[in-house]
C-alpha cells in the first residue's frame, strides 16, 4: 500500500465523500457540460459572474473521486476569486496535472497541490482535469467540453488513455 | 480381461505454472508487486514460442510475399501460407481460401460491411444487429445504414445478459438482410446460442456474421459447424501478435462480395481501362500483408493447440466459477453479467467506488483489469452503469491471482470506507 498517498490523500477522499458546492445553481450566468467520453465522466459547472468576481458555483455529474475531488475543491479555490484569477489557477492547475511545470514554480495552486501525484498516472490526468476544462468552458461561454476537443483552446495533448 | 477392474485415471491435471514459465512478461513486477495479468479481454500475452518464431521470420526468412522468384521471397511466401494453413484448421474452415488475413476484428468486420453490406444491402433493408456488440460490430453497420438508407434491428437482452431469442426471432421480417452477432460478450462474458441464430436467419435466407474475438481465444471453434457465414477474430486476443487477424468467410460469399481495398495482390490485371481482381482469399488483401504477424499467428495456434482449446477452457471455467463464488459473497460487489453460460470474464461494480478509481488501486497492487465502458455502451447504458471493472481470465491465470484480485478489491474498499 505504499503509494495511496501520492494520489489517495485523505483530502481527496474526504472531498469525494463530501463534495463542497454539489448541486445546480437556478439562473447562472455562465455553465458548461463537461464529459471525458474515454471513461464516461461527465459534470456541469455553474456559476454567476458579479461584474468580474465568481458570486456562487456549483457542480454535479457522475465521475470517478479524482474527478468529483478536483471539482469540489475547485469550487472553493475560485469562489470569490476574479475571473482572472480564476483563469490563472486553471492554467497552473494543468500544468501541474500535465507535468509541465513543477510545484515550486506555481503561486496559485496551495491545497491544490494534492494532485500533483496525477502526473504519475497518464490515464488519471483526464480526470483531474476535466472540472477545470469545463470551468474554463462555462467562463468562456462554451457550451460543452470534453477532454478529447480538439476545438477546446485548453486541450492538452497528453495521449491517448 | 477382467471387465470388474475399473481403472481410475485421474484428470490431466492443468499446469497453469508449468504454462507460465513460457510468458515472460508474466515474471514482471508492477509497483513492486507480482504482476496478476487479469486484462486479457483487451489483449493476451505471447509465449516465447511465438516470440522466437518472430525473430526467426525476422532474422532468416523475412521478403516480400508473392511477388520475387528469389529464394527469401519463395520462403516468406510459403510460410505465410503455411500460417494460412494452421489457421484453417485452428476454425475447421472447409478450404484455405476462405481464411483472408486482415489486420483485426474491426478491419474484418468493416470488410464485410464494405464488401458484402455495401454490394447487396440497400434502402429500406434490415440489419439485426444485438445490445451485446462491441462497438466495432455496431458501427460499420451504422454507417452503412447511414449511407444506403438501411435500418438497424437490436436485439434485447434480460437482466442477467442473455440474449431474447424471442425477440431476436421476432425481429426477422422480408427486409432482414444481415444478421451481425458476437459468440461471446466482451463486457459480460456471456456466451450466445450462435449456432440456434444461425439456423434460423439461413432458414429465412439471411447470412449471419460472427464477432468471434472473444471466442477464439478462449473455445474450440468450428466454422462448418457453426455454419456461419462470417467469422471475424484478431491474433493479440490469441497470444500473437496485434495487427493481425482472420476473416473467415464462406467462398460462396466471398466470391460474390466485391473488394475493399484497392491496390497491389488483389489484382489479376491492371489497365487504365479495366482491372481484374485476384480470386479469393487475395481479392481481400491489397497492399503488403503482415507477414511476420501472420507467421506469429499461426505460431500461436500451434501453440494452443498444443495445450488443446478444451483444456484451456476448462481451467478458465474453473477460475471463473472460483472468482464468481467469491466475490458474490463480498458486500457491495455486483456482478454485472450472470449468464448461464459465460466465458472468463468477470465484470464487476463496487458501491461508491468509481471503477476508473478501483482500477488505479489494483494496479498499485500489481492487478492489471480493465475498466470503463468496454467500447460496448450500449451494455453500460442497458445495465444502468456508467463503466464496469473487468477481470477476464487466460489459461495461465492461477486460483492465487483470483485471491488476489478478490484481496485488491477488499484493500479498494477499505480506501474508500
Amino acid at each position: 500500500m505504499s503509494d495511496y498517498k501520492a494520489l489517495y490523500q485523505e483530502v481527496i477522499l474526504d472531498h469525494n465523500r463530501k463534495p463542497r458546492n454539489y448541486g445546480a445553481l437556478e439562473h447562472p450566468s455562465h455553465h458548461a457540460e463537461g464529459r471525458n467520453p474515454l471513461c464516461g465522466d461527465h459534470i456541469t459547472v455553474a456559476l454567476n459572474l458579479e461584474g468580474e468576481n465568481i458570486g456562487a458555483i456549483a457542480f454535479q455529474g457522475e465521475s470517478c473521486a479524482i474527478c468529483k475531488a478536483s471539482a469540489s475543491m475547485m469550487t472553493t479555490a475560485v469562489k470569490g476569486k476574479t475571473r482572472a484569477d480564476a483563469e490563472e489557477i486553471t492554467r497552473e492547475f494543468l500544468a501541474m496535472a500535465t507535468g509541465k511545470r513543477d510545484l515550486d514554480s506555481l503561486g496559485h495552486i496551495g491545497r491544490l497541490a494534492v494532485f500533483a501525484g496525477v502526473r504519475d498516472l497518464p490515464t488519471r490526468v483526464k480526470c483531474a482535469i476535466l472540472p477545470w476544462h469545463t470551468l474554463h468552458a462555462a467562463l468562456n461561454s462554451i457550451a460543452s467540453t470534453s477532454t478529447e476537443a480538439e476545438e477546446d483552446p485548453m486541450h492538452a495533448p497528453i495521449g491517448d488513455a | 480381461m477382467n471387465t470388474s477392474q475399473t481403472i481410475l485415471r485421474p484428470a490431466p491435471v492443468f499446469d497453469a505454472q508449468r504454462i507460465r514459465a513460457d510468458f515472460p512478461i508474466l515474471k514482471l513486477e508492477i509497483n513492486g508487486k507480482p504482476l496478476v495479468y487479469l486484462d486479457n479481454a483487451a489483449s493476451s500475452q505471447m509465449p516465447q514460442q511465438v516470440i522466437d518464431r518472430l525473430v526467426r521470420y525476422q532474422t532468416t526468412q523475412h521478403a516480400n510475399v508473392n511477388r520475387a522468384v528469389h529464394t527469401l521471397s519463395e520462403i516468406a511466401t510459403s510460410e505465410f501460407e503455411a500460417a494460412r494453413h494452421k489457421l484453417q484448421h485452428f476454425i475447421n474452415a472447409r478450404e484455405e481460401r476462405e481464411v483472408i488475413f486482415t489486420s483485426g476484428t474491426t478491419d474484418s468486420i468493416n470488410l464485410v460491411m464494405h464488401g458484402y453490406g455495401r454490394k447487396f444491402i440497400g434502402a429500406g433493408d434490415e440489419i439485426i444487429l444485438t445490445t451485446l456488440e462491441h462497438h466495432s460490430n455496431i458501427v460499420p453497420w451504422q454507417m452503412l445504414a447511414e449511407e444506403k438508407g438501411a435500418k438497424l434491428r437490436v436485439v434485447p437482452v434480460n437482466d442477467a445478459g442473455e440474449l431474447l431469442i424471442d425477440e431476436y426471432e421476432k425481429l426477422f421480417n422480408e427486409r432482414t438482410r444481415f444478421v451481425g452477432v458476437m459468440h461471446v460478450s466482451n463486457a459480460l462474458g456471456t456466451i450466445n446460442p450462435i449456432r440456434q441464430m444461425i439456423a434460423f436467419a439461413h432458414a429465412r435466407g439471411v447470412p449471419v456474421l460472427i464477432d468471434g474475438a472473444q471466442a477464439a481465444p478462449h473455445m474450440q471453434v468450428d466454422v462448418q459447424d457453426l455454419d456461419c457465414d462470417f467469422y471475424a477474430f484478431s491474433g493479440h486476443k490469441l497470444c500473437g501478435p496485434t495487427g493481425i487477424g482472420i476473416l473467415y468467410g464462406k467462398a460462396e460469399q466471398l466470391e460474390r462480395m466485391q473488394p475493399f481495398k484497392g491496390g497491389g495482390d488483389m489484382i489479376l490485371s491492371v489497365t487504365f481501362e479495366k482491372t481484374i481482381y485476384n480470386t479469393i482469399p487475395y481479392k481481400f488483401e491489397a497492399g503488403t500483408p503482415p507477414i511476420a504477424a501472420a507467421i506469429g499467428l499461426g505460431a500461436a495456434v500451434d501453440y494452443l493447440s498444443g495445450i488443446g482449446m478444451d483444456a484451456i477452457a476448462a481451467h478458465e471455467h474453473a477460475l471463473l466459477d472460483y472468482a464468481t463464488v467469491q466475490m458474490k459473497q463480498m458486500p457491495g460487489v455486483r456482478i454485472i453479467g450472470t449468464a448461464r453460460h459465460k466465458s472468463a470474464v468477470l465484470s464487476f461494480t463496487v458501491d461508491g467506488v468509481h471503477p476508473h478509481d478501483v482500477g488505479t488501486l489494483l494496479n498499485q497492487e500489481g492487478i492489471a483489469v480493465r475498466t470503463g465502458h468496454h467500447c460496448a455502451q450500449p451494455v453500460m447504458q442497458r445495465f444502468r452503469v456508467p463503466a464496469t471493472s473487468r477481470a477476464s481470465f487466460a489459461f495461465y491465470n492461477t486460483m492465487a491471482e483470483v485471491d488476489a484480485l478478490i484481496a485488491g478489491i477488499r484493500t479498494v474498499q477499505k480506501v474508500f470506507a
